[in-house]
């Protein structure tokens, strides 16, 4: 019952129903089928996923940069073909996503000027604003000592930092992340797990308010005491585990394969 | 024949994106094209000029020199307008602009795709053809103009000056008389739109094989040959069509 209430209580922020997710190298082949997933406001997910299974393309189809191939998807209850395109784009920029590596800086931007780029783009606040936003989100994420270097002085490991900060620069409510640890070396990894725990938590960035956030990976042991719904992507198909709870008793040998992966820094 | 189409239907989608976000997110668009302006306009002042003086040392000077020596002179002013204004101006320069930024944009916007630039700007909201395509397409094309303009009067005063060098009886406001007099006003419309179609060419080309497909790293060399001889071809035929236009006014 009070799971139902609760349920109830948080909207649903990106809802797919028997969606074909295709690839972005080959538009007509579905690499995830018969996807059914809701996730709701204040979810942390994490879709445990092994590499060429297609989280990427389902991370991207998710946030409403890729087309499904089929099924319905909504983003906070809305079909994105049924919006015009300024609709469309407003309800895109509530869900943030870094792919793999951070995506890459943008190499002829500095490190603010990477994080300003989107509220210049798409805000029309004065300059002294965005640069005051910049300097919270470059403050937040540890990047503020190098805000006026250009990414080619950067340690590489330092890249998906500022992937991280650009989405966050317009606050988005909901962040897919792929594979935000590959990679990185265990002084970094701390780094990120703490940070998006304290985005899932409530960051000031944000205003306190909660993040919702969708982890796919590679390896979940780290994320095992951090997610609170679980996921995994195995033979084209997107199963639901549940929480930690039902984790417990799930016998599914790719689960204990991705949680007993021995969690390497590339 | 489908790469055609593509390339055409590529140029409709940039041309659509200008007009229907003329005015959105200024600050982000007007400084990359201005930057472009720089890079393929001001930055290649030098080298223009010296193609100028070269055109005009090596050709006009003797053109001059010799259709003095067979008492032509009173053609000189319509050969200089019809060789260099109309047609080597405008398609040295876009050679020029090609072969120094045009091959650079493809393994730029190749290398960019190919390390998922396109898909960080989708991630953001940011229309990769707004973002990208857009600025290269006009700050070539104004570059292109300009620097059109810029090889015509270097070639036309330099040609002069070797002529003078020659001993050529011809004074300096003869001369000039005789370009004024050649000058119709189509022919600034004229320069105008092949210059300005010539740097769209170049940039809508360039971004297309650099940017339409995703690329591997070591497919971006084969797409910039790709793009500078398929640049070349489209300039020819533009040209052809305004040679056509020509001889119809």
């Amino acid at each position: 019952m009070s799971a139902t209430v609760e349920k109830i209580a948080r909207p649903p922020v990106i809802e797919m129903f028997d969606v074909a997710v295709s690839s972005a190298r080959a538009p007509d082949i579905a690499v995830v089928a018969d996807v059914n997933w809701r996730v709701l406001l204040d979810d942390f997910w994490v879709l445990g996923a092994p590499p060429g299974s297609g989280k990427s393309d389902l991370l991207a189809t998710a946030a409403g940069l890729q087309l499904p191939l089929r099924g319905v998807h909504r983003l906070f209850g809305q079909e994105l073909l049924s919006l015009g395109e300024a609709e469309r784009l407003h309800e895109r920029l509530r869900v943030g996503v870094v792919f793999e590596g951070g995506a890459r800086p943008f190499t002829h931007l500095t490190v603010a000027d990477n994080v300003a780029l989107p509220l210049r783009y798409h805000r029309e606040g004065s300059e002294a604003d965005i640069r005051q936003r910049v300097e919270e989100i470059l403050e937040a994420t540890g990047l503020a000592a190098v805000a006026d270097r250009a990414p080619a002085h950067l340690v590489r490991s330092m890249h998906p930092r500022v992937g991280l900060a650009r989405a966050l620069a317009l606050a988005p409510e909901v962040l897919l992340l792929d594979d935000p640890l590959a990679g990185l070396d265990p002084r970094q990894t701390r780094w990120w797990l703490d940070f998006i725990g304290s985005l899932a938590a409530g960051h000031p960035i944000l205003k306190s308010r909660k993040m919702t956030l969708v982890v796919a990976c590679g390896h979940m042991r780290p994320w095992m005491n951090r997610g609170r719904q679980f996921a995994l992507l195995k033979d084209k198909q997107l199963l639901p585990l549940g929480g930690r709870a039902e984790l417990e008793h799930c016998n599914e040998p790719l689960l204990r394969e991705l949680v007993a992966a021995e969690f390497t820094s590339d | 024949m489908d790469r055609v189409h593509e390339l055409i239907a590529f140029l409709l989608i940039a041309l659509g994106v200008t007009v229907t976000r003329f005015h959105f997110a200024p600050r982000v668009i007007r400084p990359l094209v201005r930057a472009q302006i720089y890079r393929a306009g001001v930055c290649l002042l030098p080298m223009i000029g010296f193609l100028g003086c070269a055109l005009g040392l090596i050709i006009i000077g003797q053109t001059v020199s010799l259709l003095e020596r067979v008492g032509a002179e009173d053609f000189i002013g319509k050969l200089m307008v019809t060789v260099v204004v109309r047609e080597l101006g405008p398609l040295l320069t876009a050679v020029v602009v090609l072969a120094r930024v045009g091959a650079a944009t493809v393994v730029e916007l190749g290398t960019s795709r190919a390390q998922g630039d396109v898909e960080a700007l989708e991630a953001l909201g940011i229309d990769p053809i707004h973002y990208l395509v857009v600025p290269r397409m006009w700050g070539l094309a104004v570059s292109v103009f300009a620097l059109t303009i810029y090889l015509v009067l270097t070639a036309l005063l330099s040609g002069y000056l070797f002529a003078f060098l020659q001993n050529v009886p011809m004074r300096p406001s003869e001369y000039f008389q005789q370009l004024a007099g050649a000058l119709r006003w189509e022919d600034f419309v004229m320069l105008t739109l092949k210059a300005t179609a010539f740097g769209i060419i170049i940039a809508v080309v360039t971004c297309y094989q650099g940017l339409a497909k995703p690329l591997r790293i070591e497919e971006v060399p084969a797409a910039t040959t790709r793009a500078v001889v398929s640049s070349v071809v489209a300039c020819i035929l533009v040209d052809a069509v305004f040679v056509v236009a020509y001889l119809l006014i």
